[in-house]
């Protein structure tokens, strides 16, 4: 049984990282990966990487039992490609984790997902995890393309133009 | 005189992360075009050979060093390329790209990503008025913003 932990690649985000080293370190008959993006810290319980390219990502992401992540859209669409149960966690501004507060805004829409769990406080990561974990295993998988009016919107946009040089 | 090129051609321009993947999620959209990437992940060649990849630095407002140099990879990107059509999920690259390539008189969208859930990104912002079309994907700041809705990544 594994989980994966992520926080993107650009900021770091040790709150939620150390909520689950401490998880992982109750925990230790569970494999914990992380992408730990642009940390200085080191965490002893859990295979860390400071980034992991997409083949490496795909892999780790789909390999895990349970996703623990900041709310990055990245992480919680493949989670719901996946049908990956997945625990969020919003960066705060306050906290010097991101420029702004728009993850909360994320989560808080994104909450609505049926495979989606937020927490706000790095305390309550280790229960929610337990939790999740002893949860029958949720195979739905969604759509991995965005919904057709976006896309039927962007190819008359797209094919209005007509190529460089054509008469139109 | 102008070059007569069989098919449209597309530069989709994401950075890493959730920008990459909204755009990935769009690519039915680009069927029957000719489709050049741009990112700052070169692992990401993989998943859309064999259409071309081109890359520029990671960066953001707060890495100003590193966003001039993006600029700059930017433009020889467009003028390499010199698409008939831009379209960008973020974030500050796709800005660059859409100014740059309105000049070359393509037609630019900029989709600003989910996550910005309740207010317009700021590079969105920074989009209206240069772009042909910015698109939240949630009514309500699409509504607020004066910009166009026209579904969602989800």
């Amino acid at each position: 049984m594994t989980v994966f932990a992520t926080v993107g690649t650009q900021l770091p985000f040790d709150r939620l990282l150390a909520a689950v080293d401490a998880w992982a370190a109750a925990n230790p008959r569970v494999t914990v990966r992380a992408q730990t993006g642009s940390t200085l810290t080191r965490f002893a319980h859990m295979q860390c990487s400071a980034s992991l390219d997409q083949a490496a990502f795909a892999a780790a992401f789909a390999a895990a039992r349970v996703v623990v992540s900041h709310a990055g859209m990245g992480t919680i669409l493949s989670a719901c490609e996946l049908g990956k149960p997945i625990l969020l966690m919003p960066r705060r501004a306050v906290f010097g984790e991101h420029r702004n507060d728009h993850q909360i805004d994320t989560a808080a829409e994104m909450a609505a997902l049926p495979n989606v769990t937020v927490i706000h406080e790095a305390r309550d990561i280790g229960p929610a995890l337990t939790r999740l974990l002893a949860q029958p295993q949720n195979t739905t998988v969604g759509p991995a393309q965005a919904s057709g009016a976006l896309i039927a919107n962007r190819r008359d946009f797209i094919f209005a133009a007509g190529p460089r040089g054509m008469a139109t | 005189m102008a070059h007569l090129r069989k098919s449209l051609r597309i530069l989709a321009v994401a950075s890493g992360g959730g920008h990459w993947v909204q755009l990935m999620r769009l690519r039915p959209a680009f069927a029957g075009a000719e489709v050049h990437y741009a990112t700052v992940d070169p692992s990401a060649a993989a998943g859309v050979a064999p259409a071309p990849l081109h890359l520029y630095a990671d960066a953001n407002k707060d890495t100003k060093w590193r966003l001039a140099v993006a600029a700059v990879q930017m433009m020889v990107i467009v003028l390499r390329v010199r698409p008939d059509v831009v379209v960008s999920t973020g974030a500050a690259g796709g800005y660059v790209a859409i100014r740059l390539a309105r000049l070359m008189g393509a037609r630019t969208v900029f989709i600003d990503s989910i996550a910005n859930a309740r207010k317009l990104s700021v590079t969105a912002r920074l989009c209206r008025g240069v772009a042909d079309r910015v698109i939240s994907q949630w009514p309500d700041v699409a509504r607020r913003n004066g910009v166009d809705h026209w579904g969602a990544v989800l």
